[in-house]
Parts: structure tokens; C-alpha cells; sequence
């Protein structure tokens, strides 16, 4: 089923150039084609929230824009240069939060993260456990993976965005497994962030609770 | 510009999980090194016990099994990171994916190649291979492990993205690794005539360098296609 990706546009100001870019994005799953002709921009401080129903490629266009798939025909920018030529500091700059938390089940939540993180930033203990305590997991710091219930999980990726210092979170469904609390966490560190002037794209299915302006909305399918 | 940490620290950190991960999982982890002592210790219950028998076959059969050990490894190398979404963060790391691979490669090493050289003298004792020969055998394999795990890890990083890659796994490895079985053989059938193996062990090294130096890219490579 062939679609065209709408584009919507708030009232966000747009003056400051685009730190990350899309151009007429397009990719194919074997014989079907997910998405064409996406574009869109993101500047510092702005939100991107992705929409549209299940299987319309989501995922996948954060895929894209991750560098993970290549797309058929279209460009990633990330400070006005191509991603393939600006890998290493597009994804020193970037944390990704997929559908897995991507947690080792026999390392301990602080381990975990260690791990992660320490290819990325030097950071000390300190930080982490500071990241911990903000997702509400102070007590939960060496319990191993595999004992955490699935919204705690969420919590330690979450962590794992804090901590990161990554001027773009790409968020697939942080909402997922999270209590309200949780989710008012989510909407909360959003917030946060885009106030430090940093970027966010998220994939949600529910409204995010981000003050609106520094939204931008793009619908799949 | 973001400052990231170095290629030493994000070598040795990779490679310290690795570890660590392994060694919770000891049992799991020792598993190619019991199959390695396994066949090769059936061969004396199940051929006869004559010395003179088991010493012409020793060679051989401490290769195939050493051979056959590495190649059951290979499968489980990055299966379990890419079902839990690690190897995407890997991906998605500033550090180059060829290092941190290699860094997975090593430990992977260090837990079921070095374990088989280092029971290469027990098991040689086992199947009356000559004492003079035990030394050479323990360097060859020492040589032809690595390239064993390299091989291995190109291929796995090919094949993981399959749903069932292990059959596929086994064949794309075999004929690259072939060399190997017949140099090592080789070193120590030599040793035991009492032959000069310098040759050998020489040839051994260069197909370790050429592995070292062209296997981190090829599994670099293969990983970003089976990600996509």
C-alpha cells in the first residue's frame, strides 16, 4: 500500500538551522513499500513526534534515521552533513531507546549501564547512580536484570538516556510497561530535555504530555 | 565536538563484560572445551588401546576435534546480543563496530580456544602422542585457534540474522578454516616424525595475521547487513 507521509507543523520558531535532517526518506520491506517521500526537520530544542497505526513503519524510519537500515532512496542529515560522513559523532550525540531495553539479564542495573555508557562518555559512578535515583531505582541498583519486573527495565533504559549526555534521544515507545508515575517521568525528562536545547523523536501511540510549540507531529500511513 | 573515550578503554570495557558474562555462565561457556576432551578420549574406547595406533591417529584426531569444538562455539558468539537488542546499541556506539566485535571475538577466544590448548598435553598423554611433540602441538594451536574464533565470528556475524543459520554456519566456515586443519595437522604429524616445523608454524602465523587484520572489517560489515 503505497502512502504519503503528512507533514505538520507547529508554531515552532524557525530560525535556528536544523541539527538533524530528513529528504524525501523512502524504504521497502521486500515487495511493500512502508514509507516515501518522509522529510523532515529538527532543531534544538524541538520535539518530533512520529505517528500512525501498527505496521505503517515506524520503527523503522527510526531505523533509518539511527543509520541502522539504509533507506532506499533519501538522506540523513545531522549538522548539515550526510549521516554516513558524520557517523561517530551523530551517534556519540545520539541514544537510542528501541522496543528491547537491551539489558544483559545477569549484570545488575548498575553494571548494565556502566557497560553501555562507558563506551560513550566517561562518566563516574556518581552519575549513574544520580541517573538511577531520577528513575526511581536507587534500591533496585544491584539487583540483576532478570529480577526486574518489565516497567523497571524501561526505568534503567531511561537511566541510560539521562546519563548519556546525548544531545538526541530517539525514543521507540518509552511509554511501554510503565505505571503513571512512569509515564509522567517520561513526559517530565521530555520536558527537561528540550529545554537544555536538546532534540527528541519519539515513536508513542499515546499523546505525550510535552507543553506544546516546541512539538512538531509527522504522520505515517 | 562530543569527546568519547578511547579505542584501548572501549577495547578493554567490552571486552571485561564479555568476560564477566561468561563467567556467570561458566557452564555454558565450557561447553566446546568438554566436547573437545569427549571425542577425543573416545576414540581410545571405541578404536582399540593399542599406543602404536592411537599415536599414528593423535594428530588428527586433536585437530578434527579441536576443529569441530570451535565451530560448535561459533554459533551461540552473537546470537544472544542480537536478541536482546545489544548489538544495536553496539552499532549505534561512536566507537568503531570492528573493535568491539574483535574485543567479543577475543574473550570468546580466551574461553574456548585457549581452554583446548592449554588440555592439549592431557589429551595428547591420552592418545600416546610423543612427548616431543606436545610442545609443538600446544604452539599450533595457539596460532590456529584464533583463526579458528575470527573465521567463526565473520561467519556468525553473516548468519545471525537467519532464523536458522546453524546448518548454513557450519559450511561457510569449514572451507575457510581448512587451511588450518591441514597446516596444524601437519605441525604436529611433523613433530612426531621429528621433522623441522619451523615452515609450518610459520605459514600457521601468517594466516593468524591475515586473519587479525582482515576479519574485524569483514565482521563489521556482515553485522551492519544482518542489522539492517
Amino acid at each position: 500500500m503505497p502512502q504519503n507521509a503528512v507533514y505538520l507543523m507547529s508554531t515552532a520558531a524557525a530560525a535556528a538551522p536544523a541539527l538533524l535532517s530528513g529528504k524525501s526518506l523512502e524504504l521497502w520491506r521486500g515487495e511493500r513499500r512502508l514509507f516515501t517521500g518522509v522529510s523532515f526537520e529538527l532543531r534544538p530544542g524541538e520535539l518530533l513526534h512520529i505517528v500512525g497505526p501498527n505496521g505503517c513503519g515506524k520503527t523503522s524510519l527510526l531505523r533509518v534515521i539511527c543509520g541502522l537500515t539504509l533507506p532506499e532512496t533519501g538522506d540523513v542529515y545531522w549538522r548539515s552533513r550526510k549521516l554516513q560522513r558524520n557517523r561517530a559523532d551523530f551517534h556519540a550525540s545520539t541514544c537510542y531507546l528501541g522496543h528491547r531495553e537491551s539489558l544483559k539479564a545477569d549484570l545488575t542495573a548498575e553494571e548494565n549501564l556502566v557497560f553501555q555508557l562507558g563506551l560513550r562518555a566517561w562518566l563516574s559512578a556518581a552519575d549513574i547512580h544520580a541517573a538511577l535515583e531520577k528513575v526511581g531505582l536507587t534500591k533496585q541498583r544491584d539487583v540483576p536484570a532478570r529480577s526486574l519486573s518489565a516497567g523497571q527495565k524501561r526505568r534503567v533504559a531511561l537511566a541510560r538516556a539521562l546519563a548519556s549526555g546525548a544531545k538526541l534521544w530517539v525514543l521507540d515507545e518509552p511509554y511501554t510497561n510503565l505505571d503513571i508515575a512512569g509515564r509522567e517521568l517520561v513526559d517530565r525528562m521530555m520536558s527537561e530535555h528540550l529545554e537544555r536545547d536538546g532534540l527528541v523523536l519519539l515513536v508513542a501511540h499515546q499523546a505525550h504530555g510535552v507543553a506544546a510549540g516546541v512539538t512538531r507531529r509527522l504522520e505515517l500511513g | 565536538m562530543t569527546e568519547w573515550p578511547g579505542l584501548g578503554t572501549a577495547f578493554w570495557l567490552q571486552l571485561s563484560r564479555d568476560l564477566r558474562l561468561a563467567f556467570r555462565h561458566i557452564g555454558q561457556a565450557a561447553n566446546p572445551l568438554m566436547f573437545f576432551v569427549m571425542v577425543t578420549t573416545l576414540f581410545p574406547l571405541a578404536l582399540s588401546p593399542a599406543p602404536e595406533l592411537l599415536a599414528a591417529i593423535a594428530p588428527g584426531v586433536i585437530w578434527v576435534s579441536a576443529l569441530l569444538a570451535s565451530l560448535l562455539a561459533a554459533e551461540s558468539l552473537f546470537r544472544q546480543d542480537i536478541e536482546d537488542g545489544t548489538m544495536e546499541q553496539l552499532a549505534l556506539s561512536p566507537q568503531p563496530l570492528s573493535l568491539l566485535l574483535l574485543a567479543k571475538t577475543t574473550s570468546h577466544w580466551l574461553m574456548t580456544g585457549l581452554p583446548l590448548v592449554l588440555m592439549a598435553p592431557i589429551v595428547g598423554h591420552a592418545l600416546f602422542l610423543p612427548a616431543d611433540a606436545v610442545p609443538v602441538t600446544m604452539l599450533a594451536l595457539l596460532l590456529a585457534t584464533p583463526v579458528l574464533s575470527l573465521a567463526g565470528a565473520v561467519m556468525a556475524a553473516l548468519t545471525v540474522g537467519l532464523r536458522r543459520g546453524g546448518g548454513l554456519l557450519s559450511l561457510l566456515i569449514l572451507p575457510v578454516v581448512m587451511p588450518v586443519l591441514i597446516f596444524g595437522a601437519r605441525a604436529t604429524d611433523m613433530a612426531v616424525q621429528g621433522l623441522e616445523v619451523a615452515g609450518v608454524m610459520y605459514l600457521l602465523a601468517a594466516v593468524l595475521l591475515l586473519a587479525v587484520s582482515l576479519a574485524p572489517a569483514g565482521m563489521a560489515a556482515a553485522m551492519r547487513i544482518s542489522l539492517d
